[in-house]
């Protein structure tokens, strides 16, 4: 059985991130030759000597006009093993806001550092990028192995370099490859030029690095999203709660709670099209039935009696800023959306504002504008239940959205509750 | 307490449902774009998979170039039918007829473009806010930068260098009235997810899609289906062949190839080692332009 694993990539220019993702997707048999035939001549007519991978997806005519990504590029392969989505994204500063974006859903980050430059600037923006939205595990390649004699010294040396660095971020799982993207060194195959390093190549580690526990399998969370009343006759008093697990695991008898009303009941029993199961976790959609005949309703949350997650209108978050429009300021009021459930809320307090490079809390800022991340706190218009970020991605986490515009301006990781 | 992981069928199937559960709890007149083929069958699926045991709650609705396989107007009326779901035709023919687009001439004429027309016509007179198509990112370059949910004006335009950020699973469909949201359930599926999740659930497709006798003739490398809508031109020869189509739109820009691949199993061993897209396989459509798709998209196309 495949699974399905998210990878999150994040590089410059420089740093051969595209050839990288280039000879995974070539190993694995992703590239065409209509996309190849294609590639290569539009690279002839740019005038590059290379056949230039990153065309293959940077697929707006201002991006192939500009030479640039401007956006968030999906790109799928698949070994026997595994199934990926990966989401590259441009490393460049003034990108912040479509790496947030890449990595919100991300089981794995792939980071690319240049054996000869070692650890740079970028390369702390992308991993504390990387740590602040949960992704659960850190590849670090150290690439270019090739222009740096197959040292393994040089690469021990970035390795106590990054791991002295990751210290201060909250990252649980991390792994280095030294590599060559360009001769294909430690991507798919062994490298036989570095007979001193022992470990799996990115490939083999992107199929196996363990994801089964990057869920929240604890906490049960059940935000409800429709409900179903079938008007059929065989299931006139079908009533269904329908929505996708957010955290642990429910079973059909448990006992739950429906928030905010904080009635009890218990699960009657978990439904699918394709017929009853006795468990759900995440990330399933099904349907739930009550043996009670409670009022719940979209934005309600089932959970169990004894582990509710927090209920309260004051958060603390850490939000990132992705509009290029008026800055987030104390006093400005939003919409959120918190799971399945849309609020308003307003910014109460400016807490601090994040050097995404030096981690340095400026707290005399009082503004986010695009691409910045500070802390604040939120006060909304009724309740929300969340769990920390850390905890639970899916509860921990929300939007927020102009609402003179609908756009989406601010993505925000919860802290904690604000008191 | 490792529960086990879902098979990645089962992880996109249930993204997919999120998905559409999610917009039809925001809009107040959902419709689902079906043209017959594959990707909208398995949308049209799923989508009855999310509110199983309730019926379809909203209409399915079917841009008509006028020039379709036989074939997949039975399928679609059937589909339809067993459903119980209530169909809309917007009709390209009628709008020529209305005056309201030009018919192309020639012998390379193609109604593919004048689609956008009767789509956003038609999404205007029924005040539909959301929808739903069966795009994939990994179909084509400029789908790849699209939104699950994908913000239209009120001319029905996407504009690619401004959309919404769109992160974890929550997705923004607010807009005003006038304006619509196109969303897209199967954006992370690639084809041969398709493929598998219809051989694993027994989806029902057009027989188009598997090999069978047919009369052809070769153009741009397409063996196009002998029809009255498209004209020969001077070199061209009708002849029989065993073929199949790799995607159904309307006859004129649509090429089948030759192929045995007379099951589902068959057509996955086919997919598996063609080393030629989908859409540079079978769609004169897209090969016009190094952007032809984003043109299209921009305009209010699917």
């Amino acid at each position: 059985m495949t699974e399905l694993v998210r990878i999150a990539t994040t590089g410059s220019v420089d740093d051969g991130k595209s050839t990288l993702i280039g000879r995974l997707l070539f190993d694995s048999k992703q590239i065409f030759e209509d996309q190849l035939v294609a590639v290569e001549d539009a690279s002839r007519k740019r005038g590059t000597d290379y056949v230039d991978l990153a065309l293959l997806t940077d697929g707006l005519r201002a991006e192939r006009e500009q030479g640039i990504t401007i956006d968030v590029a999906y790109r799928y392969f698949a070994t026997p093993k595994r199934r990926f989505v990966l989401a590259d994204t441009p490393g460049h500063i003034q990108y912040t806001r479509n790496m947030v974006t890449g990595s919100s859903t991300a089981n794995i980050a792939l980071i690319l550092v240049d054996a000869r430059l070692g650890i740079l600037e970028q390369t702390r923006r992308h991993s504390f990028l990387a740590s602040l939205l949960g992704v659960p595990h850190l590849v670090l390649c150290v690439n270019k192995m090739d222009l740096a004699d197959w040292s393994q010294e040089r690469f021990e040396e970035i390795v106590d370099e990054f791991r002295d660095f990751a210290t201060r971020l909250d990252i649980h799982d991390l792994r280095f490859v030294p590599i060559s993207a360009l001769e294909g060194d430690n991507v798919v195959n062994q490298s036989e030029r570095m007979p001193w390093y022992h470990g799996p190549t990115v490939l083999e580690l992107l199929e196996e690095i363990h994801i089964g526990s990057d869920q929240n399998m604890i906490d049960v969370r059940f935000p409800v999203q429709y409900v179903i009343r079938p008007h059929r006759r065989e299931y006139q008093d079908f009533r269904g709660y329908a929505g996708k697990v957010a955290g642990g695991l429910i079973k059909q008898g448990d006992e739950v709670m429906v928030l905010p009303s904080g009635f009890t009941t218990k699960v009657r029993s978990i439904e699918t099209f394709d017929g009853p199961l006795e468990e759900a976790a995440p990330p399933m959609s099904v349907v739930i039935t009550l043996e009670d005949d409670i009022d719940v309703s979209r934005g309600d949350m089932l959970c169990r009696p004894h582990n509710q997650p927090h209920a309260s209108q004051d958060i603390d978050a850490m939000v990132a800023w992705m509009s290029e429009g008026p800055p987030l300021k104390v006093g400005a009021k939003y919409g959120i959306k918190h799971t399945t459930r849309w609020g308003k809320a307003m910014v109460k307090e400016f807490q601090y504002r994040l050097d995404v490079n030096t981690l340095h809390r400026d707290e005399t800022s009082e503004t986010l504008s695009l691409n910045e991340i500070g802390r604040v706190r939120l006060r909304s218009t009724t309740p929300l239940f969340f769990d920390e970020y850390r905890r639970n991605r899916e509860t921990g986490s929300f939007v927020l959205v102009d609402e003179a515009t609908n756009v989406t301006v601010g993505a925000g990781m919860i802290t904690g509750e604000g008191s | 307490m490792a529960a086990v992981q879902p098979s990645h069928l089962r992880a996109l199937e249930s993204e997919s449902i999120h998905i559409i559960r999610e917009a039809v709890a925001e809009s107040e007149n959902p419709v689902l774009l079906f043209s017959g083929g594959k990707d909208s069958a398995l949308v049209l699926r799923l989508a009855v998979k999310a509110f199983w045991p309730a019926r379809l709650p909203f209409p399915v609705m079917h841009v008509d170039t006028g020039h379709n396989f036989d074939e997949v107007i039975d399928f679609r009326d059937r589909t339809i039918a067993e459903l119980e779901a209530n169909l809309i035709v917007a009709s390209v023919q009628e709008a020529i007829e209305q005056g309201r687009v030009v018919e192309e001439t020639g012998p390379r004429a193609s109604r593919n473009r004048l689609q956008t027309e009767s789509l956003l016509n038609a999404i205007d007179k029924h005040r539909f806010d959301v929808v739903f198509g069966g795009a994939r990112r990994d179909e084509e370059k400029a789908r790849a930068k699209e939104r699950v949910f994908s913000f239209r004006d009120e001319f029905g335009q996407w504009d690619p260098k401004n959309q919404r950020p769109e992160l974890w699973s929550l997705y923004n469909g607010r807009h005003r009235n006038g304006e619509h949201m196109r969303v897209f359930p199967i954006s992370n599926w690639t084809e041969m997810d398709v493929w598998q999740y219809i051989d694993q659930e027994g989806v029902e497709l057009p027989s188009v899609y598997f090999s069978h006798r047919r009369r052809v003739f070769e153009r741009d490398g397409m063996l196009m289906a002998e029809s009255p809508y498209l004209r020969l031109l001077p070199n061209e020869e009708v002849f029989e062949a065993v073929v199949r189509f790799r995607t159904v739109g309307d006859m004129t820009c649509t090429g089948g190839f030759e192929s045995r691949a007379a099951t589902v199993q068959e057509i996955i061993d086919e997919v598996s080692i063609s080393r030629i897209t989908e859409r540079g396989a079978s769609r004169a459509d897209d090969r016009t332009a190094d952007a032809a798709m984003e043109d299209r998209k921009r305009e209010g196309y699917f």
